[in-house]
């Protein structure tokens, strides 16, 4: 899950990473407000998406003073965003957060991720603060400095000095280095958060260490200890068919093409989508309706799909190991009955009691197209969006 | 011979009195699978459907002489159920249960590795060397002796490639799914050593998908040191980059771990990649000179 900067500073901020003074406002007059508690002097307001590159698609803007804090607040509330992680539809901003502006002598980056193979948590730093961190890795890979944490240990006093040093830090900003990256690794285990970045951190002009941005994402399957994290997710920054299809259990993910998939199994699915494309499709959605999908379940499936205006056919591809073939047949066919599906459907199943799952389709005097294998199915569904 | 598991595993189940522990048992149990007992924390010394059940792995594995564990218990118990297998010394312990948080596993693996415990899993679908011994949940059917094994990130996807395989005549040594998890505890290149030492298995299925570098890694390792036909697919060809499909660990972040640079760097060590899952079968089928 993601959360805005400003809540991710809230909680970096909770264990000790210095961050900006300021506020979140939703109104303009908010803003006006929150720059005059400021101090009245140079604010920064922030646009508050989940994507990165906000700075370069207008998002982030200088005021002088709480008026036109508030005017340039206005200008951004409501915009629609379009940055290069937004895709071309942009994301609306309802929120700002609205900074003090600091003397910013120069820009750092600090990271926490996880890194699979050897296991562990990694803290990275690099002097190449402010730009695209992969950019950084692509072309001068030797500019970024990591160090391996032991879970027994946390991140060790010597690991995090090695980093301070290895991008340059001298005197009093090492050890204030040192703590800044200890307090990240604290918030992160505290909070399961599978990625903790600031980019920038930045050094001002009285030698403070200051995270001038938040990048915080919390694993999934940690939430269910950390209520309080939950209550920071943010339903507009989610496709609503997504939002929708979370409260039925179903792992949906909307994309642009124009076949529905259904599919049980996370590979599958992937792998059904991909060979939708290679039969000269686009797939409309990844959708997993899980290992041992019911009725119900199917139903939910196919009211997601039916949502979407784009599909204009739907594969089904279930692979039944636990799930039997019979079962899943009633369930669709009840379904489409239920909830007047018009589009063309094509069926593929495979596995416990197919035969049994073909004679019910066959006999439900419903249009389906069946299938027996994967490849035979994605051509005949293509087909059906071609002749639409 | 078949890797992992065979005729003398002799199982236990972690979380038997569950419903999905008593299902996937029973089924175990149907396909000639030796269960000899369960572990239920409180319902140590009860009877279920006819299995012992223990307090303690460690009871339980002096009392059946149990080699391998099959785990099935809730998530936020996932991680502390490995380590109790582990601790109790099994050489082989499978965790089916999905959605365990990745700082329990990482706590866990910690712990693992100083021990000789083989994993597998976390979320995955466990192993299955057919006509000897099942441990998980591959349904037992679709299978066939025989000799080409399969190493797959996957659930049904495997499934999937089991069934094209049977239905050529291709029977399998033994089929492992590794998991979709960020931390797992066997990984490609375990597999590929247990199966390059089997001398019934002449080839592998090995089947990826987009996220981390395991795929990569295991080319570089097929590249150096593995000299059977390899023919592999990599799920998500068409998935969007920062979105997280279905498994935990299948993510396409920071334009790292997409299906392409998998399928080229495995392509550049000499396994036949096959960009279309259907064709998975007949890939094996041609690089064992088999004739259809």
């Amino acid at each position: 899950m993601k959360i805005h900067e400003y809540q991710g500073k809230v909680i970096l901020a909770s264990h000790g990473v210095p961050v900006p003074q300021g506020k979140v406002a939703f109104t303009a007059d908010e803003a006006g407000e929150v720059a005059t508690t400021l101090g009245g002097g140079t604010v920064v307001i922030k646009a508050q998406i989940h994507a990165g590159g906000r700075g370069k698609g207008g998002g982030v803007k200088i005021a002088r003073n709480p008026d036109e804090a508030s005017q340039i607040a206005r200008e951004i509330l409501g915009m629609r965003l379009v940055t290069h992680q937004t895709g071309p539809k942009g994301q609306i901003v309802s929120r700002v957060l609205v900074e003090e502006g600091l003397d910013i002598k120069r820009e750092l980056y600090f990271g926490l991720v996880l890194d699979r193979a050897s296991e562990r948590l990694v803290m990275m730093a690099s002097a190449e603060g402010g730009v695209e961190i992969e950019e950084v890795a692509a072309r001068t890979p030797e500019k970024i400095f990591k160090a391996g944490i032991y879970s027994s240990a946390g991140l060790a006093g010597f690991q995090a000095r090695e980093l301070a040093f290895g991008i340059g830090l001298e005197g009093p900003l090492v050890k204030k280095a040192t703590r800044l990256m200890q307090a990240l690794y604290q918030a992160a285990i505290t909070t399961d958060a599978s990625l903790v970045e600031i980019n920038p951190l930045v050094e001002t002009g009285s030698g403070d260490l200051v995270a001038l941005d938040a990048k915080m994402t919390f694993d999934d399957s940690a939430l269910f200890r950390h209520v309080d994290i939950l209550k920071l997710r943010d339903l507009e920054e989610e496709d609503p068919l997504e939002v929708e299809a979370s409260k039925s259990s179903l792992n949906y993910i909307k994309l642009d093409g124009s076949i529905g998939c259904m599919v049980n199994g996370a590979g599958l699915a992937m792998a059904t989508m991909d060979i939708i494309k290679l039969a000269g499709g686009a797939p409309a959605n990844f959708l997993d309706v899980g290992g041992g999908a019911s009725a119900e379940q199917i139903r939910n499936a196919f009211k997601i799909l039916m949502s979407d205006v784009s599909v204009k056919a739907v594969l089904i591809n279930i692979f039944g190991g636990i799930l039997r073939c019979d079962v899943l047949a009633n369930g669709v066919v009840a379904a489409v009955k239920d909830l007047g599906v018009s589009v063309p459907i094509v069926i593929r199943m495979e596995g416990t009691n197919v035969e049994e799952g073909k004679r019910i389709l066959r006999n439900s005097a419903l249009n389906f197209t069946t299938a027996d294998t994967m490849g035979e199915a994605a051509e005949k569904v293509v087909q059906c969006v071609g002749s639409n | 011979m078949a890797i992992l598991i065979d005729t003398e595993t002799r199982l236990i189940v972690q979380g038997l009195t569950g419903g999905e522990g008593t299902f996937h048992a029973r089924q175990a149990k149907v396909y000639g699978t030796n269960v000899v007992g369960g572990v239920t924390p409180g319902k140590g010394g009860t009877v279920h459907e006819g299995w012992p059940i223990f307090n303690t792995v460690s009871d339980a594995v002096r009392e059946t002489g149990a080699n391998a564990s099959v785990i099935f218990v809730p998530p936020v118990f996932g991680a502390d159920a490995i380590m109790e297998a582990a601790d109790a010394g099994l050489p082989l312990v499978v965790c089916i249960t999905e959605g365990i948080p990745t700082f329990d596993m990482m706590s866990a693996l910690a712990i693992l590795r100083s021990t000789s415990t083989v994993l597998v899993g976390p979320n995955c679908p466990g192993i299955i060397s057919p006509g000897k011994s099942k441990v998980g949940i591959i349904p037992g059917h679709i299978c066939q002796e025989g000799r080409v094994g399969i190493v797959s990130k996957s659930g049904t996807l495997t499934y999937e490639a089991i069934h094209q395989l049977t239905k050529l005549d291709l029977g399998q040594t033994t089929c492992i799914g590794i998991g979709g998890d960020p931390l797992i505890g066997t990984s490609f290149i375990d597999a590929l050593k247990l199966f390059a030492a089997d001398p019934d298995t002449d080839a592998v299925v090995l089947i990826g998908e987009i996220g981390g570098t395991a795929e990569e890694e295991a080319a570089a390792f097929i590249q150096q040191s593995f000299d059977k036909p390899v023919v592999g697919f990599i799920a998500g060809q068409t998935a969007p980059p920062g979105r997280r499909m279905g498994h935990a660990g299948a993510i396409i972040a920071g334009g790292a771990g997409t299906a392409l640079e998998k399928m080229k760097a495995l392509t550049a060590a000499g396994v036949h990649v096959v960009e279309n899952p259907a064709d998975l079968g007949i890939a094996v089928a041609e690089q064992l000179g088999v004739s259809l």
